[in-house]
């Protein structure tokens, strides 16, 4: 999590403070060309304004985001609403931010199979489709950085996987790093280099079997992880308070949470269990 | 040529429809129709102000319009207040600003309608000269700042995240219908203004396939409308302004009959129900 001088992007330390609480607090993280990095967690855990600290669109209140200059940036925002007052065909779209010739244009929307969509009207397309339109419009425009906000929203089941398949060939053939925002780690597994797993703050990050052997992902993702990776056993032990500080299973407040929390493994236990807090609840929600 | 009222008063018209068509379009899309009517109400503190330091009544409306879109922008920042309660504010404080100004300017025998409704009729050569070249500059810089401004009404963090700026463009798109008030209040009236960046862009909705060939045929539509209105006006006697707005208005009710091939234009569905809105929110 150091930083490295080839880093696309990096934060040190971020954190966004509104409205009297923290969304998410003392992020440390990097983007490196070529790379696939993911962001996990439950709704509401700060993916997308982590995400929009990486990208510059929020400056962050405490810390420090830094992006390598004359960076080339691609953004599939995770809503975004076109207006029937507004005339836009699929083929104006790609050209959105900056010019596109016609053959940069065509493959990248035929990559994504919607090269027949060309002349359609935006509003009008179904939201796999438009999912697909928004991920040929950032390959299009060839970023170094691509930022995908849960890109597969609205995708059924097969093309889910024929797009993250798609994502990991963008890595691969214009050698760009990619941050992702997913629900969905064991299908974006196979396709990610790395994976942070977010609550507010970093819980952990590293390989994913990495991650998921740290069980991370079924304490925030309960009865969906449970089916496919029962064996992960894995507890929040604080609940971070309205106010920042964090309250550990022993009562203790402090006001940051200690880089081991949440790595509890069960193994590393002697003979004592926390019991489940705050986070758990949202993770059921969110499930 | 330029001699005759009724010429002057075309050529002003369709200068100014050319202008308010394609800024009326980003109206129309970004959901502003009362950030015009706010710009407008405000420019009779403008016209007051003119007459008060004895300075051109188009540069005080432009001066008046800019500062109250700077003013929109800062409160918009920090104001608890919702934005439509905040151009209600503004708009009906500066138009009641200006006539209490005018008022007490006793010796001024000034006509208000003139202000409130335009007199097309009544445009000097002057007049001409600055609706085209403030026209040519305004819809010169437009040009410029087309892309960034369209991919920022089209997601305003989209076109943040990759490079376009659209601070800087919201803010000179503020500047430019501050620059289209001043000069095309004369025509139709600061009461009337709102129509003419609105109607024209409306009606080449139905028939435009983009959005800059929506601008260019919003031009025309304003342009036909003016011509429309002024020869309704000299036939049957009626006001200038209100008959260009009345024009425009009918080439609106033209462009939604079915009578046309294209199904561009059905109606909205019911607010918020826009069909192009995902979330991840899961139950």
């Amino acid at each position: 999590m150091l930083k490295k001088p080839e880093a696309l992007a990096t934060l040190e330390s971020a954190g966004i403070h509104r409205a009297g609480r923290w969304l998410v607090r003392g992020v440390s993280m990097s983007v490196d060309a070529g790379e696939i990095v993911t962001l996990i967690g439950p709704n509401g855990s700060g993916k997308s304004t982590t995400a929009k600290m990486v990208l510059g669109i929020l400056k962050p209140d405490e810390g420090r985001a830094i992006r390598k200059t004359d960076l080339r940036v691609a953004y599939v925002p995770q809503k975004l609403t076109v207006d029937w007052t507004m005339p836009l065909t699929v083929s104006r779209f790609m050209r959105l931010t900056g010019h596109v010739s016609d053959d940069e244009a065509m493959s990248a929307m035929s990559s994504t199979g919607i090269s027949h969509l060309a002349g359609a009207e935006v509003r009008n397309l179904s939201g796999g489709e438009f999912q697909r339109v928004m991920l040929a419009r950032a390959m299009a425009r060839r970023p170094d950085l691509l930022v995908l906000d849960e890109p597969v929203q609205g995708v059924d089941f097969t093309g889910e996987i024929a797009l993250y398949d798609l994502i990991k060939r963008i890595r691969d053939e214009m050698h760009c790093g990619i941050l992702l925002i997913s629900h969905d780690l064991h299908v974006v597994m196979a396709a990610t280099d790395r994976v942070i797993c977010l609550n507010g703050h970093v819980c952990c990050s590293g390989t994913p079997t990495a991650v998921a052997s740290s069980a991370e992902y079924k304490a925030l993702f309960g009865a969906r992880a449970a089916s496919s990776l029962a064996v992960y056993e894995h507890h929040h032990d604080h609940t971070h308070l309205p106010d920042g500080r964090v309250r550990h299973a022993d009562g203790t407040v402090t006001d940051h949470c200690h880089s081991e929390d949440g790595h509890h493994h069960d193994h590393d236990h002697d003979g004592h269990e926390h019991e489940p807090h705050g986070h758990d609840r949202e993770a059921k929600r969110d499930a | 040529m330029l001699d005759d009222f009724f010429t002057r008063a075309i050529l002003a018209g369709i200068g100014v429809a050319l202008v308010t068509g394609p800024l009326g379009c980003f109206i129309v899309w970004r959901r502003l129709a009362y950030f015009g009517d706010t710009l407008s109400h405000a420019a009779l503190l403008g016209v007051a102000l003119a007459f008060l330091f004895e300075v051109n009544i188009t540069l005080a409306v432009f001066g008046v319009s800019a500062c109250v879109s700077i003013a929109l922008l800062l409160l918009q920042k920090r104001a608890t207040l919702s934005a439509d309660a905040l151009l209600g504010l503004l708009a009906h404080s500066a138009l009641a600003l200006g006539l209490v100004a005018l008022a007490f300017m006793t010796w001024i025998r000034m006509d208000l309608m003139g202000f409130l409704f335009g007199d097309i009729l009544a445009v000097s050569k002057t007049d001409i000269a600055v609706i085209w070249l403030g026209g040519v500059v305004v819809l010169a810089i437009l040009a410029a700042i087309w892309r960034p401004l369209f991919a920022a009404t089209v997601n305003l963090e989209l076109a943040e995240a990759e490079g376009m700026n659209p601070e800087r463009a919201n803010i000179i798109f503020m500047l430019l219908m501050a620059a289209v008030i001043a000069i095309s209040m004369k025509i139709v009236g600061v009461l009337l203004i709102t129509a003419m960046l609105i109607i024209p862009a409306a009606a080449a909705r139905r028939f435009a396939a983009g959005p800059e060939q929506m601008a260019v045929l919003a031009a025309v539509i304003g342009a036909v409308a003016v011509i429309g209105g002024l020869f309704g006006s000299l036939e049957w006697d009626t006001p200038a302004g209100p008959s260009i707005v009345v024009a425009a208005l009918c080439l609106f009710v033209l462009s939604i009959l079915p009578i046309f091939g294209r199904t561009g234009a059905k109606p909205a569905e019911p607010d918020g129900g826009s069909p192009r809105a995902h979330k991840g929110a899961r139950p």
